[in-house]
């Protein structure tokens, strides 16, 4: 009922900037989107166009010289009472009792290097136990039966004996599943998922979108899937968002974005996907250029300095807005501006 | 519409003309050579550019040691036996005439130590390059100039900067001969350590296996052995009789013997990361010989990291020389090192009456912080991400 | 894991092999033996020796023999816990050395103790709060116990605290009254509050480096995905530095003090000297200038025993913290 009423998760305008000596880097620069329970969102764009930033902003957990300059965040949650409670996010210290406890217990956070996403002096139950006692009151025994259990949930063979060992004794895919446990560890609500699969060969990538995707349907959980693949994002996706330098370039619902991409980039990113129903020994197309330097941005629309339908004179001067096209899909360009 | 183009170009240009600065520099960065890279980072920091100027004073000092010295470092004459560093005064009646007062000293009749009483009457004016004692420079070129002098008497009477030492002799102008000492003893010993550490680093890293083990097995017990004991021993071994020339050539080898380990190290580790590197295996795949690869490839490709590494090793060698002349192991009088000088200032009695014998500390300290900074800026300037 | 103690303890007995040959080998190096400089010693003060009694004296302590039969003598006798005559004193070599060896080791391991207990929080502080002032101080007091040689340091502050503070003796390691009483604890506390400043003096350098490299390796921790996994959890900011990060950094810093027990035991050697204190230094001083080979030798032998036992425990201790040592899987990241 919740889920397709209201959005679980709402980022409105939201702006994070690094501030360093060279100058400052806006690495988030104006990002809506909401996330819906029981769907998965995913955010697509080319490395550095502040993805992952977006997801460490939504955590609180933005490094030292980073700031969240503006915008919202907005968390509705059930309260033990049943009602409908919400929270802004940036609204609170990073750091406070209630922020920690959303962060790992309403949202919960995977990510792409599974082999350095463990300390390696520790065990993965310890780093799982640590991660359930933070979010309730269990014994270290119980927490102990729960962390195997998480760990049979994911599908890890001999739970008992995987918890005793190091996360360098896992295989690349054992470890992307403990990590997946440790995350669920708290019952989030929204599970936000870095890059979850790029450093996995084909075969274990598969079965861990399997493994998201079947949690998904077992507990309701929102995803947001972050990734360059647009492979990924088509198996997996309900909802994508395309982000290009820290500014959200089109967004709507998967099909609508895969079968009638608006922005330039869209296209751009769509077209560098290899088909095997492409002709042998046709060249896949590439995006000319190369993301400017986040130190100089350039003016007007970020893409203009690489896109092919570029109006001079306008892309180069003024900023486009996110503008309806169709139901549910906007876009950031003007070409579309009426 | 010509106007609507030219605006149209109009607000094209600045782009394009960052574009193309962009392009320069980029090219400008691609084309230069490994040495321009390495400087442009090395300008940038700051705190190494003074560490080299710092250094750089240091051994123009070393070329020009008699010169900066105004005194004979080598006459001693007890009347002048400790003598506190005397001030110059720079001004005459308002004018610009710098001066040194003359000194009467006496022998106190209860603690018999001198004391040295200024003589407002008796003024010595000061010149530049001013004749004094005769030396040759270089080694071979005799002269008498002197960077400062006394006009009207001799500069051993008069200019005391720092005082003199027990025998008299004028700490300042020993002090410019001990840095001759000991900035090239350092050097001597960074080179022998360097000759040794290439050569079995080199052989380690690139032949690898069993010479590899046996060498840092070697290298093991050489750094686990407490150094000062070692050198002690070692320096204890020279007989006293042996010629001043001898000695020092034989202390630099004490101290390379120990300095070259971490010569050694660097060497191997560069040799055992560039075997893997692309370059190295396109010369062998291009039929290049070892010689070859080792030289014309890998040797400059490393030669910056084992110039940081010697710089860095240099503070270690000046210590060492120090510590060991301190003790009296090292080189003896009459030669002169910094360590020579604060022989001098060993027990509490000489520091509390005669502090001013602590000077020599200070160019350690100043000249082992330089190296420390250049070896670093040079290090990082030689591998940003290193 | 056994084999990596097996390899470890092989490495340190070898050490301990070359450090012997080697320490024979500097006493024998100069010209002339313990009784050429004896005879010299007594021709200055006017008694002659005649050419039979110095061979009789070079029988007695074996000098007449090959250096290598001299070497595997000494080794033999030291097996048997024999260490040899002092010859300038005419006493077993192990009562010369007496009290001193374990003063050595009393004041060594208080400035290991004083480097483990000021640079772990110095470098946890300077990373986590890289580029403040605090961080800026303490690299500067880093610089200066790089740049200034320990001897130096005991002369400097020798001359600050007879100057400014009119203390007449600042060395030793026991009280006046002290010194000569037989053990008991007055006389080990009174040497507790004597361990400091030889701690601080010998120490410095060392806490300097240590500082630089804990510093430079939590800077690198502080980067790792697995802080960012710890803090995503809701961990508390500082919980999550000291259980993630700080622990990793142990590491270097566990094989860090391994690395720098030798430069303690070495620079104690010259600081006893310049600070008087009653370890084996100005014994091994005068040792070496009077040529007295099997006190000289025992001295440097001990000492590098001293510090591979040192380095040995540090290894204990890498593997002790390190999982992958306890697992063999050492050189992997």
């Amino acid at each position: 009922m919740l889920a397709e009423q209201q959005p679980i998760l709402s980022v409105r305008d939201l702006r994070t900037y690094y501030h360093q000596d060279e100058g400052i880097v806006r690495a988030v620069d104006g990002a809506s989107f909401d996330v819906y329970a029981g769907r998965t969102l995913g955010i697509v764009g080319e490395s550095g166009c502040g993805k992952s930033v977006t997801a460490r902003s939504i955590l609180r957990i933005v490094e030292q010289n980073g700031r969240i300059e503006s915008g919202s965040i907005h968390l509705r949650r059930r309260t033990s009472s049943g009602q409908v409670d919400e929270v802004e996010l940036t609204a609170l210290p990073a750091n406070s009792r209630e922020m920690r406890s959303i962060r790992g217990g309403e949202i919960a956070l995977i990510f792409q290097e599974p082999m350095t996403s463990f300390s390696p002096y520790h065990t993965v139950g310890n780093q799982i136990i640590e991660a359930i006692r933070l979010h309730s009151d269990l014994s270290k025994r119980a927490a102990r039966e729960r962390a195997i259990d998480l760990l049979r949930m994911v599908g890890i063979p001999k739970p008992e004996r995987r918890i005793d060992e190091y996360s360098f004794q896992l295989s690349g895919g054992l470890r992307q599943r403990v990590m997946i446990a440790m995350a669920l560890s708290s019952d989030p609500k929204i599970l936000i998922a870095d890059e979850p699969t790029t450093a996995l060969d084909v075969t274990t990538q598969a079965q861990i979108l399997e493994l998201l995707q079947r949690l998904q349907d077992e507990k309701g959980l929102a995803i947001i899937l972050i990734t360059h693949d647009m492979g990924v994002i088509a198996e997996m996706a309900d909802d994508v968002v395309v982000m290009y330098l820290g500014r959200v370039v089109e967004r709507g619902p998967v099909d609508t974005i895969f079968h009638a991409p608006k922005h330039p980039y869209t296209q751009a990113l769509l077209r560098s996907i290899p088909s095997i129903l492409a002709r042998p020994r046709t060249k896949l197309a590439t995006i000319s250029g190369s993301i400017p330097h986040p130190y100089n941005r350039p003016v007007g629309c970020p893409f203009h300095t690489r896109c092919s339908e570029i109006i001079r004179g306008t892309c180069d001067s003024r900023e486009p807005q996110l503008q309806p096209v169709g139901p549910d899909h906007q876009v950031s360009c003007f070409l579309y501006h009426s | 519409m010509a106007e609507a183009v030219e605006t149209l170009k109009g607000s094209t240009l600045p782009p394009q003309r960052d574009a193309e600065a962009e392009r320069a520099a980029a090219d400008r960065i691609s084309m230069a050579t490994q040495w321009q890279l390495m400087w442009w980072r090395f300008r940038k920091h700051r705190l190494a550019m003074a560490a080299a100027v710092v250094v750089l004073f240091g051994y123009t000092i070393v070329l020009f040691a008699d010169f900066f010295a105004y005194a004979n470092p080598r006459q001693s004459d007890a009347q002048l036996s400790l003598l506190p560093p005397q001030p110059i005064y720079f001004f005459e009646d308002g004018q610009f005439r710098p001066h040194v007062l003359g000194l009467t000293g006496k022998r106190d009749p209860r603690t018999f130590r001198r004391v040295y009483e200024p003589d407002p009457e008796k003024k010595m004016y000061l010149t530049l390059f001013a004749q004094g004692y005769e030396y040759k420079l270089f080694g071979f070129i005799p002269t008498n100039r002197h960077l400062i002098g006394v006009t009207n008497g001799r500069a051993e009477d008069g200019i005391f900067l720092m005082g003199t030492d027990l025998q008299g002799r004028d700490l300042f102008s020993r002090l410019m001969l001990a840095t001759q000492t000991s900035l090239t003893i350092g050097l001597v010993g960074v080179a022998l350590s360097l000759f040794l550490g290439v050569l079995l680093g080199g052989i380690s890293g690139l032949y690898g296996g069993v010479v590899d083990a046996i060498i840092q097995r070697l290298i093991e017990i050489v750094r686990s052995i407490p150094t000062i004991p070692l050198w002690m021993g070692l320096a204890a071994a020279m007989p006293s009789e042996w010629p001043i020339t001898r000695i020092y050539f034989f202390i630099t080898i004490i101290i390379a013997l120990i300095g070259w380990t971490t010569m050694a190290r660097v060497v191997r580790g560069r040799f055992l990361a560039l075997r893997e590197e692309d370059f190295v295996t396109a010369a062998e795949l291009a039929g290049a010989s070892q010689m070859r690869i080792i030289f014309r490839h890998m040797v400059p490709s490393f030669l910056s990291h084992i110039i940081a590494a010697t710089t860095l090793a240099l503070p270690a060698m000046i210590i060492a020389e120090t510590s060991l002349s301190f003790l009296g192991l090292g080189l003896r009088a009459p030669a002169v090192s910094w360590g020579v000088l604060l022989q001098q200032a060993s027990n509490i009695q000489a520091v509390a009456i005669t502090p001013w014998l602590l000077i020599p500390a200070i160019p350690v300290i100043v000249m082992v912080l330089a190296f420390n900074f250049l070896g670093d800026g040079l290090r990082d300037a030689a591998d940003p991400y290193g | 894991m056994v084999s990596y103690i097996i390899q470890r303890f092989v490495a340190g007995i070898l050490t301990i092999i070359a450090a012997s040959i080697i320490a024979f080998v500097v006493i024998q190096l100069p010209p002339g033996d313990y009784v050429t400089a004896y005879i010299a010693n007594l021709q200055a003060t006017g008694t002659m020796v005649s050419m039979e009694e110095a061979a009789a004296l070079r029988i007695q302590y074996g000098l007449d023999q090959p250096v290598y039969i001299q070497y595997l003598k000494w080794v033999g006798l030291m097996l048997r816990g024999n260490f040899g005559m002092a010859m300038e004193y005419n006493r077993p070599v192990l009562e010369v050395i007496g009290d001193r060896m374990t003063l050595t080791v009393i004041v060594s391991f208080a400035a290991v103790v004083f480097i483990w207990a000021l640079s772990l929080p110095i470098g946890i502080y300077s990373a986590v709060r890289q580029y403040s002032i605090g961080d800026y101080i303490f690299t500067f007091i880093g610089f200066i116990g790089i740049a200034v040689p320990n001897f130096m340091l005991a002369l400097i502050i020798m001359y600050v605290s007879y100057r400014f503070f009119n203390v007449q003796s600042i060395g030793g390691l026991f009280s006046p009254d002290m010194a000569l009483q037989p053990w008991s604890w007055a006389k080990v506390w009174d040497l507790i509050t004597h361990l400091p400043l030889p701690a601080i003096v010998l120490g410095l350098a060392g806490m300097a480096e240590v500082v630089r490299i804990m510093r430079a390796n939590l800077l690198d921790e502080l980067r790792k995905p697995y802080v960012v996994t710890a803090r995503a959890k809701g961990l508390a900011e500082h919980r999550v530095i000291l259980k993630y990060p700080v622990r990793a950094a142990l590491n270097p810093f566990a094989s860090t003090i391994g690395y720098i027990f030798p430069f303690i035991v070495s620079g104690s050697i010259i600081v006893s000297l310049v600070l008087s204190l009653p370890t084996v230094g100005p014994l091994l001083f005068k040792a070496l200038i009077a040529q007295d080979l099997f006190l000289a030798a025992t001295i440097l032998l001990l000492l590098a025993v001293l510090t591979v036992i040192g380095t040995f425990i540090s290894d204990l201790i890498l593997m002790w913290i390190d999982p992958r040592i306890r697992f063999g899987m050492e050189g992997s990241k």
